[in-house]
């Protein structure tokens, strides 16, 4: 059954605009469902509103098919991670776990069991008689997952669980949370701010911003389907490139940004104004010598395995163009940038119109 | 020698040092003096204190009549019970009370707290009549009730837990709405525990204050049954005693004890960093 979301819309008495605004989702039984978005868009407020702590305005909510409005968090049955963690500084690490058991009056072998499992599964049983500030940053957040392990919930709340842990960390804790979620078939609402996360850990994806949601979807869906401007640009790194082009001609077959770079449709188009998006590795940088091409390298980026080029255009429309492998150029040196084929076309009301050669799902090639 | 920019440096900062803890030793000398004093001259014969010496044999002598011929044990009872029920209300009424100024949300929340507050400005010494009126038309002069009663919460108190509770970061209620903690539970289980150092303060703080008690049991006990340490200290004074001046001398110093003891126990709880770990 899940976790529904019906037209779920948040309002302060003071502020005109709402913080949220008719939020549909559908969340299925033990998937990983990442909520993302920028900071402000919402996302910790909606996550509060399933958990209950903070009320709903109007819309409706409903876990496994009864309708949650207005139900204390603690019968909604459910657990929740915060970003920081929120364990009580005065506990060693086996009371913290134990700490919202004994709220709930279970049975002391009972807390005494799920206790020692939680702390097993996230390697801490070496730490259950520590304090909180006796463990470093990833112990802590662990701390907090065996919190929500040790709960019986089957849904599990989880708010930018991983922001405040270092680079290396995160990528560790991300395949964890993945792997318990799966083993303990937990139903797990994810909210974060990174879209490598989103797109690295989720089922489905909610992609929240300007108060309301943009696009849900599998994160590849989102990645070569982006409904507008905003979600194109939000996922895949380096950032698409957004560039505006007119068709000039009623009914053509090609737009073109100038005359080296252009796109070439299936369908015609209309005339009109129309945003061109293509990602960095859909173009390709050949460099060319004295003052032919069109347009001039002004950064360079070797990360090892690809290599990151950023270029103006003639016309002042700065693009990015990612080339595999370790590719020597330098910086003000010449090039001509040209378009591979796969591109989106977004209308003028940012909105995905035509996908032109992209990764379709039933082209998704199967890994043997 | 040739005078390098880090030797000079190394120089003047040895020299600041210096100087420091001269001043600090100095004004540490001129607040302890007096406390020596007093204290040398309770082991002292009254008959070489009344000649203005500081010299002679000095013995337990004093502290063994203060013992045997005064009042001082009654008072110092008088004193601790009077102090550990004070110290007991101030922290159960101020903690509630700014429990609710921090995690209730209701009408005029802030504008009541600051009216706690304004009750600070109000010299103790101004309300002494009209609690004298009270407490007399209440029949509870000369009684331990008319210590106690008044002084049962503090203006003070629920300002500094209120600042204590305002430090215990959001996350952790929620945390505790999600497992389904009551108010009472949460106050109990997780306000109470994070604020221990400001507790222990206040608690020191009360006792102290208590302890310190002049005026009010003045105007308020007649009876040596009940009169505090600090009122029976003036009684020694003031009664046959008068000359014995190293009897004095030594019922003061009992006196003081029980404050030493409670700062320095105290003392031991003023570390900081006991809430790190809670987030992040």
């Amino acid at each position: 059954m899940g976790i529904e979301l019906r037209g779920i819309t948040k309002a302060y008495e003071h502020a005109a605009q709402p913080v949220l605004r008719e939020v549909n989702a559908e969340i299925q039984d033990g998937e990983l469902f990442v909520i993302v978005g920028p900071s402000g868009c919402g996302k910790s407020t909606l996550l509060r509103m399933i958990a209950g702590i903070i009320p709903i305005t109007a819309g409706q909510l409903a876990i496994d098919g009864q309708v949650m409005n207005g139900v204390p968090p603690k019968d909604r049955k459910l657990s929740m991670v915060f970003q920081s963690y929120a364990l009580y500084p005065f506990l060693d690490v086996a009371a913290n776990v134990a700490f919202g058991l004994k709220a709930r009056k279970m049975p002391v072998a009972e807390i005494k069991k799920r206790v020692t499992e939680a702390l097993e599964m996230v390697n801490l049983t070496k730490y259950r008689a520590r304090k909180p500030r006796e463990l470093s940053g990833g112990q802590r957040q662990r701390v907090a997952l065996a919190r929500a392990i040790a709960s019986d919930a089957k849904i599990c709340l989880m708010d930018e669980p991983l922001s405040n842990l270092d680079a290396q960390l995160r990528v560790k804790m991300r395949a964890e949370i993945r792997e318990l979620q799966r083993k303990l078939g937990l139903t797990l609402i994810y909210v974060t701010h990174d879209q490598t996360e989103a797109m690295t850990m989720a089922d489905h994806v909610m992609v929240l911003n300007d108060q309301q949601v943009q696009q849900i979807d599998t994160p590849l869906d989102i990645y070569n389907h982006p409904a507008n401007h905003f979600v194109a640009q939000f996922f895949g790194t380096p950032q698409i490139n957004l560039l505006t082009v007119k068709a000039e001609q009623q009914a053509t077959h090609e737009l073109r940004v100038d005359s080296a770079l252009k796109v070439v449709l299936k369908e015609p188009l209309a005339l009109g104004t129309y945003t061109l998006g293509i990602r960095p590795n859909q173009l390709i940088a050949t460099t060319v010598i004295g003052d032919t091409g069109n347009a001039q390298v002004i950064n360079v980026e070797t990360l090892g395995e690809q290599t990151i080029i950023e270029a103006i255009l003639d016309s002042g429309v700065p693009v990015r163009i990612v080339q595999a492998g370790q590719v020597q150029i330098d910086i003000e040196q010449r090039i001509e940038v040209t378009a591979k084929g796969a591109a989106f076309i977004f209308d003028d009301h940012q909105q995905l119109i035509v996908e032109q050669g992209g990764i379709t799902d039933d082209q998704l090639v199967t890994a043997k | 020698m040739e005078m390098t920019t880090a030797g000079q440096a190394s120089i003047r900062r040895r020299s600041g040092l210096v100087f420091k803890y001269l001043l600090l030793a100095v004004l540490a000398f001129v607040i302890i003096f007096p406390f020596i004093l007093g204290l040398w001259t309770s082991f002292l014969p009254t008959t070489e204190i009344a000649k203005g010496s500081l010299q002679g044999h000095l013995s337990w002598q004093n502290y063994h009549d203060a013992f045997t011929q005064t009042p001082i044990l009654r008072y110092l009872f008088n004193s601790l019970v009077i102090s550990l029920i004070q110290m007991a209300a101030h922290l159960f009424f101020a903690s509630i009370a700014a429990y609710a100024f921090v995690f209730l949300e209701f009408k005029y929340r802030e504008q009541l707290f600051y009216v706690v507050l304004a009750t600070m400005m109000l010299p103790f010494e101004a309300e002494v009549i009209p609690n004298f009126q009270t407490v007399r038309s209440l029949h509870l002069l000369d009684h331990y009730a008319v210590m106690v009663i008044p002084f049962l919460t503090s203006a003070f108190g629920i300002f500094m837990l209120r600042q204590a509770f305002k430090q215990i970061p959001w996350d952790l209620k929620e945390a505790a709405d999600v497992d389904g903690l009551s108010h009472w539970q949460f106050y109990r289980q997780v306000a109470l525990p994070y604020s221990k150092i400001s507790l222990l303060t206040l608690a020191a703080y009360s006792f102290l204050g208590s302890w310190n008690q002049y005026l009010w049991p003045m105007l308020t006990t007649f009876s040596n049954r009940l009169r505090p340490v600090q009122d029976g200290l003036r009684q020694l004074h003031s009664e046959e005693t008068a000359t014995n001046w190293g009897l004095i001398q030594a019922s003061a110093a009992i006196v003081v004890i029980p404050t030493l003891i409670v700062l320095f126990w105290g003392q031991r709880y003023f570390k900081s960093g006991l809430n790190e770990g809670s987030v992040k």
